[in-house]
């Protein structure tokens, strides 16, 4: 079976600098793979270009093995993948249903529907059992979410991604401002998120995260992939030595495409 | 901005978890700013009526109040949306001015008393309003200029060109449809003028809270660039908030026109800073994201129940302005504190009751 989503020698410069450079990177279906490297290493511009957010110079992406051309963000939506940004892109004074629904909001039928008027229950409704399917710390649907925690803010925009991705997530650095009950409670939403079957792609600088939970470890240096490891068997040392280029694992990455 | 605690100073989330209470539609209406301050407007009332009795208490005071908002009503409508999307729009006054004097023009090259005329006239200004709302609009969304700047700047613009069109001098060519509609006609026991300020209040409340229109107006004033990623179309809409925010200052020319009986170029200079006043003390806040059209309406009658409260019980009016300015900080920093605790997870108190606690 062909990966879920495939890259395949991604390139992009921007001026002299060449944010990816041969860029590959793949993920089967119901899989958690992390993505990691050094700040300027090309995780976020690799998750932009898989998700229509910036286009490449070169290189092709195949989505259940079939070339496809990503221009936007909605249509990466419309393919089944989200993503769940570092600051989260909540609005902080908007309820946690408003916010699971912004701009996908559910309308009421007929001439009320067409003018505008939005179907709060349903939305509610549906909001709730996407927050109990997760088992997740939030209470309150109707409290603004800028009056929430960290882990509850994590929680609701990992909920909203996962409702609306049915094939993939990506998740940008989702531990990285919390402390350590949040950071266990997302940890454990990754593995739900995974056992519903939908892949997740977790990029983290925390590597005893990356161990935890994800199933391959794809290292990248310099814009480029150096090395992809199953994370069972890895130690830390390994992935550092191989996001600092001190190891180098070359040769074990031409053979992982068919694993 | 939006103000957001960062995630790794938040309270653990166990111990935040709303308690039941904090979820009961009572207790979320008591802790809505525009509550408060209808509180603080039921207090002026009751003050006003204790001191002046029926004179103050009378069917005829409480028209003429109503009177004398209904134009800054149906432009507050235009001046919440503005806001709740953290923006701003200074250039409604001179807006305003510019549409009557298109319309008065216009009507005056016709000629004629009838309603055929005023129709003329209030589609006149209805189109110079919506023109001037959507260069606001335009400048603000696709120019990326601040939008404190761009209405500053049609502030100038429309009230110049104004000038310049009529040489300075009111056009007082109103045809009589339009100041018999303001003199004679009741509806539904309400004078003419304030029931259509009511008619606008309540769509604009309506379009605000309950539609995805208004839901993209406070999505996009809490976190526009959340609002970009998630597909809405911030530019079209913030485009289209000004251009509605334009549009209401060309239907309140109208009013003032049919409220006057002349073009009112030099009585339109602080209509702006008045509205804008209104929102605020009404709980919009100015940097988006949260506010209520009620909470504008109230904030309107404080104002011009002062007003009518001191001339009736003989205190110079001009200690309006005084109360006016001291009610609008007040209200904020009340706004504010409470929105601050809020923020924090705690279960927002009165900030004025701790800052009487606090003195005892």
């Amino acid at each position: 079976m062909p990966p879920l989503l495939e890259a395949r020698g991604l390139s992009r410069s921007f001026g002299h600098v060449r944010a990816l450079d041969n860029a590959s990177f793949d993920i089967n279906a119901g899989e958690v793979v992390a993505l990691i490297g050094d700040n300027g290493a090309g995780k976020s511009t690799m998750v932009k270009a898989l998700t229509g957010n910036l286009p490449v110079d070169s290189g092709e992406v195949l989505f259940d093995g079939e070339q496809v051309t990503i221009t936007t963000p909605h249509q990466a939506s419309e393919m089944g993948m989200e993503v769940v940004y570092q600051d989260l892109a909540l609005a902080p004074h908007l309820n946690p249903v408003q916010n699971m629904f912004l701009g996908r909001e559910v309308s009421r039928k007929g001439l009320l529907g067409v003018l505008g008027f939005m179907d709060e229950k349903t939305m509610r409704a549906r909001a709730e059992a996407g927050f109990r399917e997760l088992g997740g710390t939030v209470r309150s649907l109707t409290a603004q979410v800028g009056a929430m925690s960290g882990g509850q803010r994590q929680q609701i925009a990992i909920v909203r991604a996962i409702t609306w991705a049915n094939r993939i997530v990506f998740l940008d650095e989702p531990t990285a401002a919390l402390g350590v009950v949040q950071t266990k409670n997302v940890l454990d939403t990754i593995k739900r998120v995974r056992d519903k079957g939908i892949a997740v792609v977790l990029i983290s600088h925390s590597m005893p995260h990356v161990l935890e939970v994800a199933e391959r470890v794809q290292v990248m240096r310099l814009g480029t992939r150096v090395a992809t490891l199953p994370a069972k068997g890895t130690t830390v040392e390994q992935l550092v030595g191989a996001m600092t280029g001190a190891l180098d694992f070359s040769n074990a990455d031409s053979k992982e495409g068919a694993a | 901005m939006s103000v957001i605690t960062p995630p790794g100073q938040a309270p653990d989330q166990q111990v935040v978890a709303d308690p039941p209470a904090g979820d009961s539609y009572l207790r979320r209406v008591a802790n809505l700013q525009s509550v408060w301050i209808l509180g603080v407007l039921l207090v002026i009332v009751a003050a006003f009526s204790i001191a002046a009795g029926g004179r103050f208490l009378s069917t005829s005071n409480f028209s003429l109040i109503s009177q004398n908002i209904a134009v800054w009503a149906v432009l507050g409508v235009g001046m919440t949306f503005v806001i709740v999307t953290s923006g701003i729009d200074l250039s409604i006054g001179s807006v305003l001015v510019f549409s009557s004097v298109i319309a008065a023009k216009v009507m005056a090259a016709v000629g004629g008393d009838g309603w055929g005329v005023a129709g003329l006239g209030i589609l006149a200004a209805l189109v110079a309003g919506i023109a001037w709302g959507l260069l606001n609009g335009f400048l603000v969304a696709k120019a990326k200029i601040p939008a404190l700047i761009v209405t500053l700047g049609s502030l100038s613009v429309a009230l110049g060109l104004a000038q310049v069109i009529t040489g300075g001098i009111d056009i007082r060519a109103v045809p009589g449809a339009l100041t018999d509609f303001n003199t004679y006609i009741k509806i539904l026991g309400i004078p003419a003028l304030p029931f259509t300020a009511l008619i606008v209040v309540i769509i604009g409340g309506i379009v605000l809270h309950k539609t995805r229109f208004g839901r993209y107006t406070y999505a996009i004033g809490s976190n526009e660039l959340g609002a970009r990623r998630v597909g809405i179309n911030v530019d079209r809409h913030l485009i289209l908030i000004y251009g509605l925010s334009g549009t209401l200052a060309g239907l309140g020319a109208i009013l003032a026109l049919a409220q006057f009986g002349t073009t009112t170029i030099a009585g339109q200079s602080l209509t702006n800073l008045n509205v804008i006043a209104a929102v605020v003390i009404g709980g919009t806040s100015i940097f988006g994201g949260q506010g209520s059209i009620f909470g504008t309406v109230v904030g309107l009658f404080i104002p011009a129940v002062l007003q009518a409260g001191f001339v009736i019980i003989g205190v110079e009016a001009f200690w309006q302005g005084v109360a006016v300015g001291t009610v609008l900080v007040a209200a904020v920093y009340v706004d504010q504190s409470r929105r601050a605790a809020a923020l924090r997870g705690a279960s927002a108190p009165n900030p004025l009751l701790a800052m009487l606690k606090l003195k005892k």
